[in-house]
């Protein structure tokens, strides 16, 4: 979102101003210990850098599997020219993701000890592993990138061979850890509510992994398309669309089937503490996307797509900080909400997703050739005409 | 042999004197102030609760089959075969899984450290391994809290429920909750009272884990392999129909000559 070009704009105030407090966080936290820079307790040992920096970065950077497994898998070449993109969204995901985790961990320089230390009972292990090696994966699969940047065509034609296994591999890996990230809470079946507590929990994590990929892929085309003036993909987005209403529709019938066969379909009508933030979920994440994605003229517009997509989004952000947050408040006795260096925090690793996105997409050749952007052409953000917009689009 | 504590609250009087032994044996401040406190944290292992005139013992379970030690990704938590449930902050990265994952909440943080370990009872695990019976139970002048084989700590327990039916609760708490712990609870008053949940599953709690992660093994060649099929299909499709319209472009060729 910032142009590297030394120009003062609106969104690179916002920038430096959330860098400044993150860096006044980032001290408070490591020179004072997370006692000061969290309001983490012995009741709520995981907050707001679980919920969302590590379990939404995890799904967030979803799009990055899908859409290889969709490319290169299924073979379905006319989304090809939107991998690269996706694939910059996914590293940078995941990357984000580890480096959020050093503030979380209580001792941080100890994080490469499930490389030494094993313990194959733990999903914990597991996810550390997976994601490490899909790290490793997203990097490989980005490579040619840069290596076609610098012309090293040896290391180009080998990692354009290996590419299918490397692929292969991503999907493997981003299944397992996708899933296992809601296997983490099997193991509470006496703490997370009957809301998120379900058998099926690692496939609900990993179905809506997929519909958050695709919506990903919606709003990060969309914000390219805004913010570096370039020709909107929008049959692709279309394509997309459709799918997201697929996985959104399996998602809905599978939570259904899974709370009349555990009998917690009442309780969804019972006023609760759980149910408000339970319904917020549903109608964000499954039922607000598929009415809008059910009116062709939204689902075939850009606009639409982008308003869809967003609010599947916050649906499904919603949804893992009701399972890390909302859904064991009351099994430990009490109330969680971030201290403001959290959310600093958090909101630093946000920021700098955007902006480490936007300057190597000025570096690295992200968007297809033809349609190659042209920095000269690059005017200053409109981030106010967005809204506007969004809301026409539901007329 | 496993070894266990059986903590009978008929006998305890309150006076906190396993309070203080646990704390000068785990190195740990004590005074009237920290008596006082009735939750357990990381400087403070183990409390004696007070309801009316009845009183309870909190402290960690060491369960036989723990979730912290199945959750640990570095196996920093362990469940020796003597009992105890020992932890090691060399290995530990400080994910806090084991706290999460914990039925009782059991693992506590040094939340003011700039460099934390989690802490919690270990049921003396130095002490037992070198044939002593647990600080606490050691001090105990009443013989509330009594340390020893788990079986034979259980016959007991239930003996003293079978002889004494108006005295105790018909519930041996620790016996079947999470698959079974190593600390025995025996009280007039329901538990709950004192913050232990009675809605504890009896089956141990890595089983709901391990039932998922043990199929990883078979799961990974196989949508391996279903992959490699699946990309065989849609590009074989590609490099048949491509080969068909070179032949029928030939074909074309050849019919007009």
């Amino acid at each position: 979102m910032t142009a590297p070009k030394v120009r003062f704009t609106f969104w690179k105030a916002v920038f430096l101003v959330i860098m400044a407090a993150g860096v006044y966080a980032t001290w408070v936290r490591f020179r004072h210990g997370l006692g000061a820079s969290t309001n983490l307790s012995d009741q709520f040992p995981w907050g707001l850098w679980i919920g969302f920096d590590v379990m939404c970065g995890v799904m967030l950077a979803a799009g990055g599997f899908t859409l290889t497994a969709a490319v290169e898998i299924l073979n379905i070449k006319r989304w090809h020219s939107i991998l690269r993109p996706t694939i910059l969204t996914a590293f940078l995901g995941y990357v984000l993701v580890c480096a959020a985790l050093m503030y979380d961990l209580g001792l941080p320089w100890n994080i490469w000890h499930p490389l030494a230390m094993r313990n194959p009972h733990s999903v914990m292990f597991e996810v550390a592993w997976c994601v490490m090696l899909y790290t490793t994966v997203l990097a490989l699969e980005f490579s040619p990138i840069v290596l076609e940047r610098l012309g090293w065509k040896w290391a180009l034609r080998a990692v354009r061979r290996l590419m299918i296994v490397f692929v292969i591999l991503g999907v493997i890996l981003s299944t397992l850890h996708q899933s296992s990230l809601g296997t983490l809470y099997m193991i509470m079946p006496n703490k997370l509510h009957a809301f998120w507590y379900s058998p099926l929990l690692p496939v609900f994590f990993y179905i809506s992994s997929m519909a958050v990929g695709l919506a990903m892929i919606i709003f990060e085309s969309s914000m390219s398309s805004k913010y570096f003036h370039r020709e909107l993909e929008l049959p692709i987005l279309r394509d997309i669309g459709r799918v997201l209403y697929i996985v959104l529709v399996i998602y809905a019938m599978l939570k259904f089937e899974d709370f009349y066969h555990r009998g917690v379909l009442a309780q969804i009508f019972q006023s609760s503490y759980e149910q408000r933030f339970f319904l917020l979920e549903i109608f964000l994440s499954v039922i607000l996307p598929l009415v809008l994605l059910s009116f062709r003229k939204i689902r075939n517009s850009a606009h639409g797509l982008y308003l869809a997509a967003v609010i599947c989004l916050l649906g499904f952000v919603t949804n893992r900080l009701n399972v890390t947050i909302t859904g064991v408040e009351n099994a430990v006795g009490g109330r969680y909400s971030p201290k403001w260096t959290e959310v600093v925090i958090t909101a630093m690793f946000v920021a700098l997703g955007f902006a480490i996105f936007a300057v190597a997409a000025h570096h690295f050749p992200i968007f297809p050739e033809g349609k190659a952007h042209k920095p000269t052409l690059r005017k200053r953000a409109n981030v106010r005409a967005l809204i506007p917009e969004m809301l026409h689009a539901e007329n | 042999m496993s070894f266990g504590i059986l903590y009978d609250a008929s006998m305890c009087i309150g006076c906190k004197q396993c309070e203080q032994a646990c704390a000068s044996e785990n190195g740990l401040p004590y005074d009237n102030a920290i008596g006082d406190q009735n939750y357990t944290s990381a400087y403070k292992y183990t409390t004696v609760l007070t309801k009316a005139d009845k009183f309870m013992r909190r402290l960690c379970m060491n369960c036989e089959d723990p979730a912290c030690a199945s959750v640990c990704p570095v196996g920093a938590l362990k469940k020796t075969a003597l009992g105890p449930v020992t932890y090691d902050k060399h290995k530990c990265m400080g994910c806090r899984y084991c706290m999460a994952a914990c039925p009782f909440s059991v693992p506590k943080y040094e939340w003011g450290k700039a460099i934390p370990g989690v802490r919690k009872c270990i049921m003396c695990a130095s002490r037992v391994a070198s044939g002593k019976p647990t600080a606490c139970a050691e001090i105990c002048p009443t013989g509330a809290t009594k340390f020893g084989d788990r079986e034979e700590l259980l016959k007991e327990a239930r003996k003293r429920v079978q002889d004494n039916p108006g005295t105790y609760l018909h519930h041996i708490y620790g016996e079947m909750e999470v698959g079974g712990t190593s600390v025995l609870l025996l009280s007039s008053l329901d538990f709950q009272q004192f913050g232990y949940r009675e809605d504890l599953t009896e089956r141990a709690l890595p089983m709901y884990t391990y039932q998922v992660l043990s199929r990883i093994p078979d799961f990974v060649p196989i949508f391996g392999v279903l992959l490699g099929g699946v990309y065989w299909i849609t590009h074989r499709r590609e490099d048949v129909a491509e080969a068909e319209a070179q032949e029928k472009h030939a074909e074309e060729k050849g019919g007009v000559q």
